[in-house]
């Protein structure tokens, strides 16, 4: 067991819904925040998240929230729209240098193996991508302590203002679940109005979008996408609730785990982070003996293996 | 040895041996690159009806000694798919049959043929219902329409979750009927919005009663669906207003129809899906495609010599094995030179709405893709 649960991780919660089960393994009583807002404009339309979670939840609304606070706060709005613009710039540019690095990789790592000088160039073609990853994020990082520095957001009016109602409605919640959507949309409301800190030690549930929020790296992917090679590309840094964790939500659909090189490329990439495969009816918790299982789960593993995994999966670091 | 070889190695087999080779084996029989056909039945001559331009249009089967047994072995290339029928001639009469022993089958306007998945074909999983997928709904409209002199029915596709909030991109889909009945499109939209690989978008399924004359860069047709069918849909249903959010897509002749639209009314299409486009042209003397065609060599003589920029990005395809291949390689490095982004694409397939069908997920995906990186529902 995790020990003292304090982060569910589920699978997608659309059509196998089990967050009933996971608030019940928190022992949560009373109310439960919940943030949609990576659904963007359906933000409001939470009936069937407050069915599934089976109690009364109290919807943040993080994604009207921002768009009031730009609409308020035009310094504000155009200091952020900058920031985004230098981020989706940043991300092509690398995009395409990761494109030339994975190909790479790919090509050594489909050569015999057997002998010590493929496998130490292949660990060095393997360094190079797990750099160019570290560049970009250090990068991204970058871009957002400008942004910070620049136009302060937690010190603006139009943010405080909201942020106080947000710590207001949380204070009478008991745990915060995160659902999943937009991935950087979510991760840029939760981050501009602090949810975290404010949600202090609360109990968290995180599915698809939201688990991959909460972890330290936030990692977009998609094996065979009708365009382009399919290259799983670092996005930014998340904000590192789930830790040693590399969610992979929609594996089935989004990964192709029957194919050992491509499962063996990702996991070596993001070593030691645990990368597990997030579908309907997985589960995940985080506690103070490390991540462990709640239903058996599956890992990516550095052989090229899909394993089935089930109990203590360790600290991911 | 092919299974058929084998069959016949020990001289003209019994009935009962006929009977256990069909029942052990699908047909067509795909080994390695060769497909065995079989068909069995008394006839005078059977033959291979097909619309493989390259391969004679009517191949004939070998008849196996004292049997009712008939086979035609045949080299295709891998990741062929063909539409079939089989020919029986018997007494001097003729009569065309779909492939008794093949369950595949495909429509189209004028029935049903069988086809063949050759060795590498695959049919698309995103073509098929899915049970997750939210369905778009369709509605019926009408526009008035004074280029015509009439009112012109069509359908809407509206994608699941419209909100008057958001902007939405509009296709215009030639022969959009028929692209719902024999490609699928209402399904494959549903599968492709709802894995976010194609943003929702609304789609204006038309069609014309006279589509030869009407598709034919007939100016009349671009009045209508640029001054009457699309102020109509805007005014109804929120649209993408900008020509990214403006496309036109069409086969055959519907291809005709949307590039013909797009060059008379440039920047206000800024996406065009082109499938298998009739687009005849000469470079000297006249085209020998018939008269139906004449309106199109001498639009496509004109394009060629004036081409503008019709669109922002162009997803155009065409089968390796339709008669259209060479206009369409044609059309190519011109698209490319008036600035439009370009993406072609060839399969080894024919002139048939199954092959149109297959390109919609690499077409639609690069005209108007989604957020699949980014959502994660």
């Amino acid at each position: 067991m995790a020990g003292q649960i304090s982060l569910i991780v589920l699978g997608p919660q659309r059509l196998e819904p089990t967050l009933a089960e996971a608030v019940a393994e928190l022992g949560v009583g009373g109310h439960i925040a919940v943030v949609t807002a990576g659904w963007q404009e359906r933000e409001s339309e939470d009936d069937e998240l407050t069915q599934a979670v089976g109690r009364r939840t109290v919807n943040l609304e993080l994604y009207r929230r921002a768009e009031q606070a730009m609409a308020d706060d035009a310094t504000l709005f155009q200091a952020y729209r900058a920031r985004q613009d230098q981020l989706r710039e940043l991300q092509e540019i690398y995009g395409r240098r990761l494109a030339h690095a994975l190909d790479a990789c790919r090509e050594l790592l489909g050569l015999d193996d057997s002998s010590e000088l493929v496998r130490s160039e292949c660990d060095e073609a393997m360094r190079a991508v797990r750099e160019l990853d570290a560049h970009h994020l250090q990068a991204v990082q970058r871009i957002h302590r400008q942004f910070e520095r620049a136009a302060r957001p937690g010190r603006r009016r139009a943010i405080r203002r909201q942020r106080a109602e947000i710590g207001a409605l949380l204070a009478g919640c008991e745990a915060l679940a995160v659902a999943g959507g937009h991935v950087a949309v979510l991760l840029n409301r939760l981050r501009l109005f602090g949810v975290l800190e404010l949600a202090g030690d609360r109990p968290i549930l995180a599915w698809s979008a939201g688990a991959m929020a909460l972890s330290e790296r936030v990692v977009v992917f998609h094996d065979s996408p009708p365009q382009g090679a399919g290259n799983a590309e670092m996005l930014e840094t998340g904000l590192g609730r789930a830790v040693g964790l590399l969610p992979l939500p929609h594996a089935r659909r989004r990964l192709r785990l029957a194919d050992p090189n491509r499962v063996r490329l990702l996991a070596r990439r993001f070593a030691p982070a645990l990368c597990v495969a997030l579908d309907e009816g997985d589960r995940l918790a985080w506690g103070s003996a490390g991540w462990s299982t709640l239903a058996p789960a599956r890992r990516l593993a550095p052989s090229g293996a899909v394993e089935r995994v089930e109990g203590p999966l360790g600290w991911g670091r | 040895m092919t299974a058929i070889e084998n069959l016949l190695a020990g001289g003209p087999p019994e009935a009962a041996t006929i009977d256990d080779f069909l029942a052990r084996h699908q047909f067509p029989l795909n080994e390695g690159r060769t497909t065995t056909f079989v068909y069995r039945g008394s006839a005078d001559q059977v033959r291979l009806r097909h619309w493989i331009f390259g391969l004679p249009s009517s191949l004939p089967f070998e008849r196996v000694d004292g049997t009712d047994l008939w086979f035609l072995v045949q080299e295709l290339p891998y990741g062929s798919r063909i539409e079939y029928k089989l020919e029986l001639v018997t007494g001097g009469r003729r009569r065309l049959i779909g492939d008794p022993l093949n369950p595949h089958l495909a429509h189209d306007p004028y029935g049903a043929n069988s086809v063949l998945h050759a060795r590498g074909y695959q049919s698309p999983e995103w073509a098929e219902p899915e049970a997750e997928a939210r369905p778009g709904r369709l509605v019926d409209m009408t526009v008035k329409s004074a280029a015509f002199g009439d009112e012109r029915a069509l359908q809407l596709y509206l994608p699941a979750r419209l909100r008057d909030s958001q902007r939405y991109p509009l296709l215009v889909v030639h022969d959009g009927w028929d692209y719902l009945r024999y490609s699928r499109l209402q399904t494959v939209l549903d599968n492709l919005i709802y894995r976010q690989e194609v943003a929702p978008l609304v789609a204006a399924l038309i069609g014309s009663g006279d589509r030869l004359v009407e598709y034919a860069a007939d100016p009349r047709h671009a009045a209508f669906v640029a001054d009457e069918l699309v102020p109509a849909v805007v005014e109804r249903y929120p649209i993408d207003p900008r020509p990214a959010g403006r496309g036109l897509m069409g086969a055959s002749f519907g291809a005709v129809a949307a590039l013909s639209t797009a060059w008379r009314r440039q920047d206000q299409f800024g996406r065009l899906l082109l499938q298998s486009g009739s687009f005849a042209f000469t470079d000297i003397g006249p085209s020998r495609r018939g008269a139906a065609f004449d309106p199109v060599v001498e639009f496509m003589n004109r394009f060629r010599t004036d081409p503008g920029k019709p669109a922002e990005k162009v997803y155009a395809s065409c089968g390796q094995y339709e008669s259209l291949i060479y206009e369409n390689r044609s059309l190519v490095p011109l698209l490319q030179e008036t600035g439009m982004t370009v993406r072609y694409s060839e399969a080894r397939d024919g002139h048939n709405w199954e092959n149109w069908r297959d390109r919609l997920r690499e077409g639609l995906s690069f005209l108007f893709p989604g957020p699949l990186w980014m959502v994660y529902e």
